[in-house]
């Protein structure tokens, strides 16, 4: 097979200034029970390179990761550094060996200083050496160009400032090989560019950098050299030569192959297969009824939060309008205020011009107000529960399915058969306990139950988050169709910009818990929504 | 009602105060290093009635001051327990600390009982240690600084612990392992040797101020003679937000209620017997529902931690 051969045209690579690789894995396995994670991983990484790990969720990307950064033991297979064999067992050793990590989910501590989350782990006996510390931060920043404040909290940093701590965390001990898990999940169209840069300086120190992401134009922006994982396995290699000789969308092409095999050529038009911003969608007709108004909502912050302040925004009728901007900024305070799970502190909701402020979750269910929520495991389904339980678990109590105070199975089982079926939800039996479904199938559930029984308006929170490329065009089609064929309007907050640019109308940016603008999706509609996402002024 | 501060009765609050709060600061102490690190000991009173036990038996065949170190060294034993399964095993702390106080409780009642039968021998009194000038001020030198030596040593660890929390690593590392545990493992630091270190110094401190109480406190041990201290002391743990000072302002405050009834007897006022002996509890509630909203518990306080579960 070709993939094999360019597996094999590595080695001239490695002779490049005469250097082996600073990290090779062999025949890693690591088995979680009832997956294999990983099975049989080969992969070799060089100084001065970065090596991007492309593959879908579940690929195995991040358990290859933990494994090298000491997080997991594999079952199988060796660790090379420097040539030598090692056994990381510990995250300690991974970082005696020169091997830093930032991870997917950020492992800053809120309420530490930038310093002191730098210290952790550094001090030798009883002392904090913050004065070494302190030199050693500017020292780095200065390297990489950055600027950041050692006395701030970490958590009041912007999520794009605690990356780059967590950068200068992971180079802290003098790391030759960084590896970055997802890095751009949380980051803005500008964020990234910055953090493109950063990557260049390192790469010019002659650090080894393993790049791990879902989405191939990244990989094909910076990477010099990508594998490609599939299921636990490499299905290839693409060294540095013929990812420098071979045209863009050869590239891509032969990635896209490579990645979802005999399934690629029903993904052809899904837009983050093809790894462009597709952008300003057609103009759709929109009646001019509003059915959502919130007209200067304000929402106090709980614990860690920044609340919504002086929001006002319309939906109307079969509209799709996006709610962008990075995570934390106010998102879930806004649609937990619209569903009625939180008490609105100024300002009103309107529901097809009545004010629902003074209408309790279930009132405003019935109403057909819908709430898609972000967190499908804790607040959107009982794990324990069978996949029926949760598909009614909104309808407790009301008929068809309760009677009398009592309980109808049968009318419960038909219905959940039916969603399961339009839904096209993977599950063994509608009995089975919800836990034990993927994520993307648990999202469907969620949709099946919000979006049955005459939905008006949905707001949907990051409702394509963590799925995989299949389920995310199937959810993105569905939220379009609703919106199309029955009309119904949404609210669609979502941290992935493609997405937003993808479905909506138009677009409004939350920043700090202020609405900074609304905009058109048109042309240019992106940039003017980064612009906004980190604070720039409306235009 | 002006005359009701004289000096005998400013004396009597502060150094019944220093009485009854001392097992407390000692307890909280160590509650608060605990819950700093993630482990929420609620066998704090189990460990405390060991130390009680443990101290009182060695300082009644020995002396006093090696007394007061088995009390601690019964603690750290106790403390053991709760290492291996909390920390190691990762078992629910809640249903783990219960279980160490029922067991405390028993062993300690048995072992009284069988050593001792129906008797209370009683120890002397430790001597008073006079700090020279300080001890001549009026009612606060008869009280504040007329102790014995392991008085200004609790005192000494408030500052200690503050130290140690706040401005070492080994308070940092503890601090993380509170809030995040797998960012201190990512930072190359086990997450259970630092959480077994808190739960030994919880349990040495617990045991020293039960040790405290029968040794210096009351010269007997009795059954049960906590009466509900430890939990006490969590709660000034938790109100005090992990903070030391705070802590020994807390287990002062909760002392001088107990010696509030002695102040006023001695200046004529009669308080009966169960009012006194419900003083402390009152003081807890009142304390949490005017200060409740402010308690801060560390983000990871009470969840074991695995590498790599997910």
């Amino acid at each position: 097979m070709a993939e094999v051969s360019e597996v094999l045209d590595l080695s001239p690579a490695a002779g490049e200034g005469g250097t082996g690789p600073l990290v090779e894995v062999r025949g890693i396995t690591k088995i979680f029970p009832g997956v294999v994670a990983n099975d049989g991983i080969d992969l070799a990484v060089y100084g001065g390179e970065v090596h991007c790990l492309l593959g879908e969720n579940g690929a195995g990307k991040s358990t290859l990761m933990n494994i090298l950064s000491g997080m997991y033991r594999p079952d199988a297979g060796t660790i090379l550094v420097d040539g030598a064999e090692v056994q990381i067992d510990s995250p300690r050793v991974a970082l005696d060996l020169g091997i830093g990590t930032v991870y997917q989910h950020p492992t800053l501590i809120p309420v530490f200083t930038v310093l002191e989350n730098l210290v952790l782990g550094q001090g030798r006996g009883l002392s904090m050496d913050t004065k070494r510390a302190l030199a050693g931060l500017k020292q780095v920043a200065a390297d990489l160009g950055v600027e950041i404040d050692p006395r701030a909290l970490a958590g009041r940093l912007a999520l794009g400032q605690q990356q780059q701590v967590e950068i200068v965390k992971a180079l802290w001990g003098g790391s030759r090989v960084l590896i970055l898990d997802e890095p751009t999940s949380m980051l803005t169209p500008q964020g990234i560019t910055e953090l493109e840069k950063v990557l260049l300086q390192l790469k010019e120190r002659g650090l080894a950098i393993i790049f791990i992401t879902h989405k191939l134009h990244e990989a094909l922006d910076v990477g010099d050299r990508v594998t490609v994982l599939r299921r636990g396995r490499v299905v290839g290699t693409l060294g540095p030569e013929v990812v420098r000789s071979t045209s863009r969308d050869e590239l891509q092409a032969r990635i896209v192959t490579m990645m979802f095999g005999e399934e690629a050529a029903s993904l052809a038009g899904v837009a983050e297969v093809r790894g462009e911003v597709t952008g300003h969608r057609t103009a759709r007709q929109v009646s001019s009824e509003v059915m959502l108004e919130l007209i200067g909502v304000s929402v106090e912050p709980q614990r860690s939060e920044i609340g919504i302040r002086d929001v006002s925004l319309a939906v109307r009728r079969g509209e799709i309008v996006g709610v962008a901007g990075v995570d934390g900024n106010g998102q879930r305070e806004l649609a937990e205020a619209v569903a009625g799970q939180r008490s609105v502190h100024t300002g009103d909701v309107l529901l097809a011009g009545q004010s629902i402020r003074h209408t309790s979750v279930s009132g405003r269910q019935r109403m057909g107000l819908r709430y898609v929520t972000d967190d499908r495991v804790g607040e959107g389904t009982v794990s324990s529960l069978s996949v029926a339980t949760n598909l009614i678990l909104k309808r407790i109590g009301d008929g068809p399915f309760w009677k009398r105070g009592r309980v109808c199975d049968d009318a419960i089982s038909e219905c959940a058969t039916d969603l399961v079926d339009s839904f096209d939800i993977r599950t063994p039996t509608i009995e089975t306990s919800c836990g034990t479904l993927s994520g993307g199938n648990l999202q469907k559930v969620l949709l099946a139950r919000e979006l049955s029984f005459d939905p008006r308006v949905v707001v949907y929170n990051k409702p394509t988050h963590g799925l995989d490329v299949k389920t995310t065009y199937a959810v993105r089609d569905r939220i379009r169709q609703l919106a199309e064929e029955r009309q119904v309007s949404a609210l669609l907050i979502s941290t992935d910009l493609e997405e937003l640019l993808d479905l909506c109308d138009r677009i409004a940016v939350l920043f700090g818990g202020r609405l900074m603008g609304v905009v058109e999706n048109e042309v240019g509609a992106e940039l003017e929504v980064g612009r906004l996402m980190v604070g720039g002024d409306s235009r | 009602m002006t005359e009701l501060f004289t000096t005998a009765f400013v004396a009597a609050l502060i150094s019944g105060g220093i009485l009854a709060g001392m097992p407390l600061l000692l307890a909280a102490l160590g509650e608060t290093v605990s819950e700093r690190s993630g482990v929420l000991n609620i066998g704090l009173e189990g460990m405390m009635l060991m130390g009680g036990y443990g101290g009182f038996v060695v300082a009644l065949y020995t002396n006093p001051w090696l007394g007061l170190a088995g009390g601690l060294a019964a603690g750290v034993l106790t403390a053991l327990i709760m290492l291996v399964f909390c920390v190691r095993l990762g078992l629910d702390q809640i249903v783990v600390g219960i279980a160490l106080l029922v067991t405390a409780e028993g062993i300690t009642s048995v072992l009284q009982r069988a050593q001792f039968g129906t008797t209370y021998p009683r120890l002397d009194a430790m001597p008073v240690f006079q700090i020279p000038l300080l001890s001549k001020i009026p009612a606060f030198g008869q009280s504040l600084f007329s102790q014995p030596l392991i008085v200004y040593i609790g005192f000494a660890l408030v500052v200690v612990v503050h130290w140690v929390l706040g401005f070492t690593s080994m308070g940092l590392n503890l601090r993380a392992a509170g809030e995040k545990p797998q960012a201190l493992d990512a930072a190359g630091v086990s997450v259970v040797a630092t959480r077994s270190v808190a739960v030994l110094v919880t349990g040495g401190l617990g045991g020293l101020g039960g040790a405290y109480m029968s040794i210096v406190g009351a010269g007997i041990f009795v059954p049960f003679m906590t009466h509900g201290a430890g939990f006490i002391a969590i709660v000034i743990a938790m109100l005090a937000r992990g903070r030391a000072l705070w802590v020994l302002i807390g287990a002062m405050l909760f002392g001088m209620s107990v010696s509030l009834s002695t102040a006023l007897q001695l200046v004529g006022v009669n308080v009966p017997q169960d009012v006194v002996n419900m003083l402390p509890f009152v003081a807890v509630m009142v304390a949490l529902i005017v200060f409740a909203r402010q308690a801060y518990l560390p983000a990871a306080l009470g969840s074991p931690y695995t590498r790599g579960s997910r």
